[in-house]
């Protein structure tokens, strides 16, 4: 058989071998500095590979003027900006573009963009989505040099990986466990599901069922030992599953965790109205702990954790929402032990403030199960 | 250029922007603003080369139908050969987006499939090459192209035995001259140097209309003549290569090496003048200016030009060129350790035999038995002693 002239004259020089790199593969150069919840930066991206994607040479001629590059400045930043999704806590942050110059690099002309962003969410981390080029050149390379107080990380960025987390890890390690313990506290308070559902675990605490209803505890101690149970058993179990899921050990699809979480405090709330389990709340605190472990993951997943040290970041978020739900407890039970011998606190407190519970938390399971806004859409009308 | 001031610098710019985008370092002066729409600030390939031309306008009628097959392939086949000839690493960037369709399946039409391997190895992804390679042959077993790759990519990581396998089975399917090109670097390595050398010599002196294959042919005769040691013949073919096509960067820099191994550094000037965007060529520009007591700022300037290239593909994470980092760290830059490192951790990837001569370069200067032995064991397993023996550093 023999092969056409063409494929030989390709495979006699493919058989060259190749010289080992040579000119330069197309990088862009983004610095991005970030000062609390705002950003500058700058994004360095070669003419010629901006060519290949807007047709910046409009008279074809092989030379890109200045004239070119001028009116087409609008069109070079809304083709980038769009590909540099940057976002901090879970949001998006905005970017714009300030000033358009002109550098040069080893490899020929660049244009500059200046650009400047505020994200609407503090959060340790940025996010970095970088998307720059994607199905024009799959070797394009992002290469971002992130500056935060005063210290700078150079990460190499493509369309072809995840979204990358930078940032966290500045300013030692102190100061990192503090963030991100920072942030555990904070989620516990500002989550209401978590908090509703230790609630509805506490409020019969102070109470002892007897077969003509609730009455009051006689004995702080043995209502002391009550919540401590439930506290341990739910800490324990939900630090298991922040722990697996922050490592990526096991996922589980967050609307199936979300919804099971609503269910969760549905059951604690009508274990008070009408109850079922009685001595062992702890181990419903201990199973549906587990559930809400993933949901902390999640909230944790939205912040970033710093590839370089995760494992103290991961520990300062969960030790935080310990020292969170430790805090709501630390309130919680004196002034409920002061309460326990109220009408006001069997029937409004426990009784009614159970039943909201489970019509709140109700909503939010239809909400999450079917993937619809109960809230909001009564908020609109 | 930094501290130019700014009028003259951006004058500059105007005048001169492509010897401006080839010296400029890789920290350049601050962003400007160009004061005249007039002001050129890129050369695209494109100018002045109609195949380049040809090329862009392929790849827009590409993106209107990113699916068709043919305009893929041609569009593919010719980025490869552009940044193979130009020795321009976006070419491959291109040649990969074309095939993008194609780029991740099991179950690819053959031609992709072929384009796709080619570009691995390109990449130094010689793992996927050959898994992509394997499967072709398996499955189309009539194409001769499938097997001439993959016989190459088996010499580069050393596989000699199995490169011969693929060649002898090209017999009777291509022309001779390419089964006896096949064979002759894996012949050679695998222990029968002078008889692949004769084998193709003979073949070269039949006249060839192919002019692709006499010059692919001849410089793989002045490579195994230069490991033979015979340094006139191996010089007599890369000329002739050379008058074949006076362009192709692989040749040149085969050449450069002849010469800088023949200490006639001057010649290398001329050589590679106008290849100094090409870094493969650019550190044997260095070398050899670094002999050349008149070339001194020059040598400056190409030396810490090349550096910030090296740099610059550290930070995007390529570890393509270890070879060649391992030869300036060695011969430039004095630095035994870090060549030894680069050339250690090439040498796990790579096993040509300017692969070899890295290491065993880097192994000597730094004084590292343990690594030497790797690269003498090698040697003498292959027959290379001579080849080893001609070696010499390349500080002097």
């Amino acid at each position: 058989m023999k092969i056409p002239q063409r494929a030989v004259a390709f495979l006699a020089s493919a058989l060259l071998g190749m010289p080992a790199f040579a000119h330069k593969a197309s990088d862009a150069y983004l610095t991005i500095e970030r000062d609390g919840r705002s950003l500058t930066g700058q994004w360095d991206i070669a003419l010629r590979d901006l060519d290949n994607a807007l047709g910046l040479d409009v008279n074809g001629d092989g030379d890109i003027t200045w004239g070119e590059v001028r009116t087409r400045l609008a069109d070079i930043s809304a083709y980038a900006l769009p590909r540099l999704q940057v976002s901090s806590g879970g949001e998006r942050c905005l970017l714009a573009p300030t000033a358009s110059l002109i550098d040069t690099h080893t490899d020929g002309a660049y244009i500059v963009i200046k650009i400047r962003g505020t994200c609407p969410a503090p959060g340790p981390t940025l996010v970095v989505d970088y998307r720059l080029f994607e199905g024009l050149d799959p070797q394009h390379r992002g290469l971002l040099n992130f500056i935060e107080n005063g210290r700078s990380d150079s990460t190499a960025l493509s369309a072809d990986t995840s979204p990358r987390i930078v940032g966290g890890d500045s300013g030692g390690a102190v100061r990192q466990f503090a963030t991100y313990f920072n942030e555990g506290i904070w989620h516990i308070w500002t989550g209401f599901d978590h908090i509703l559902f230790l609630v509805s675990l506490l409020l019969p605490a102070v109470l002892v069922r007897r077969s003509t209803g609730w009455i009051a505890s006689h004995s702080f101690r043995q209502s002391f030992w009550d919540v401590a149970k439930v506290v341990t058993a739910f800490t324990l179990a939900h630090s298991i599953t922040l722990s697996l899921a922050a490592l990526s050990i096991v996922v589980l699809p967050s609307r199936l965790v979300e919804t099971g979480i609503a269910l969760s405090v549905v059951l604690a709330a009508l274990n008070n109205v009408f109850p079922v389990v009685k001595d062992g709340r702890w181990i419903a605190a201990f199973g549906f702990g587990l559930l809400h472990g993933f949901g902390f993951a999640g909230a944790l997943h939205d912040l970033g954790l710093p590839a370089g040290s995760l494992a103290l970041s991961l520990a300062g978020f969960n030790l935080g929402v310990e020292a969170g739900q430790l805090a709501i407890v630390v309130l919680f039970l004196p002034l409920a032990f002061a309460l326990r011998s109220t009408w006001a606190y069997r029937r409004v407190v426990f009784a009614g403030g159970s039943a909201v519970i489970a019509l709140v938390a109700s909503v939010w399971f239809v909400e999450r199960a079917l993937d619809v806004g109960v809230f909001s859409a009564i908020a609109a009308q | 250029m930094q501290t130019a001031v700014p009028s003259i610098r951006v004058a500059l710019a105007f005048a001169f922007s492509a010897v401006l985008a080839t010296f400029a370092p890789a920290a350049s002066a601050a962003p400007y603003l160009p004061d005249s729409d007039d002001a050129v600030l890129e050369r695209l390939p494109e100018k002045g080369d109609p195949a380049l031309a040809e090329l862009k306008r392929m790849r827009a009628t590409l993106r209107a139908q990113p699916r068709d097959l043919e305009t893929a392939v041609a569009v593919a086949r010719r980025a490869l050969d552009a940044g193979r000839t130009l020795g321009d690493p976006r070419f491959f960037g291109e040649a990969q987006a074309a095939l993008a369709p194609w780029w991740k399946a099991d179950d690819v039409p053959p031609a992709a499939m072929l384009l796709r391997a080619t570009l691995k190895q390109s990449q130094h992804d010689f793992k996927g090459s050959l898994a992509d390679l394997d499967r072709l042959v398996v499955l189309h077993p009539e194409l001769p192209q499938a097997r001439l790759t993959r016989a190459t990519v088996l010499s580069v990581v050393g596989s000699y035995e199995a490169a011969l396998r693929d060649c002898d089975s090209l017999v009777r399917h291509v022309a001779s001259v390419v089964v006896v090109g096949c064979q002759a670097t894996p012949a050679s390595l695998a222990g029968n140097a002078r008889t692949a050398y004769e084998g193709l010599v003979q073949a070269l002196y039949y006249p060839s209309r192919n002019a692709d294959v006499r010059e692919w042919a001849s410089t793989l005769a002045g490579e195994i003549a230069a490991r033979l040691g015979d340094f006139v013949a191996a010089e007599r073919h890369f000329l002739n290569a050379l008058a074949l096509d006076p362009r192709d960067a692989y040749l040149k820099g085969a050449y450069a090496d002849l010469l800088l191994d023949l200490d006639r550094p001057r010649e290398i000037l001329k050589l590679i003048a106008d290849d100094t965007r090409n870094d493969v060529l650019l550190l044997r520009l260095v070398l050899a200016e670094q002999r050349l007591p008149d070339q001194r700022g020059v040598f400056d300037a190409h030396r810490d030009e090349l550096a910030a290239r090296f740099d610059a593909a550290r930070r995007r994470g390529d570890s393509m060129h270890r070879r060649e980092e391992s030869r300036f760290r060695l011969g430039i830059q004095n630095d035994p350790k870090g060549a030894l490192q680069l050339a250690r951790d090439n040498w796990a990837v790579q096993r040509e035999p300017a692969d070899l001569r890295v290491l065993i370069e880097a192994a000597r200067a730094a004084g590292d038995a343990d690594a030497e032995k790797i690269a003498t064991d090698w040697a003498n397993a292959h027959n290379l002693q001579s080849f080893v023996a001609t070696t010499r550093g390349t500080t002097r």
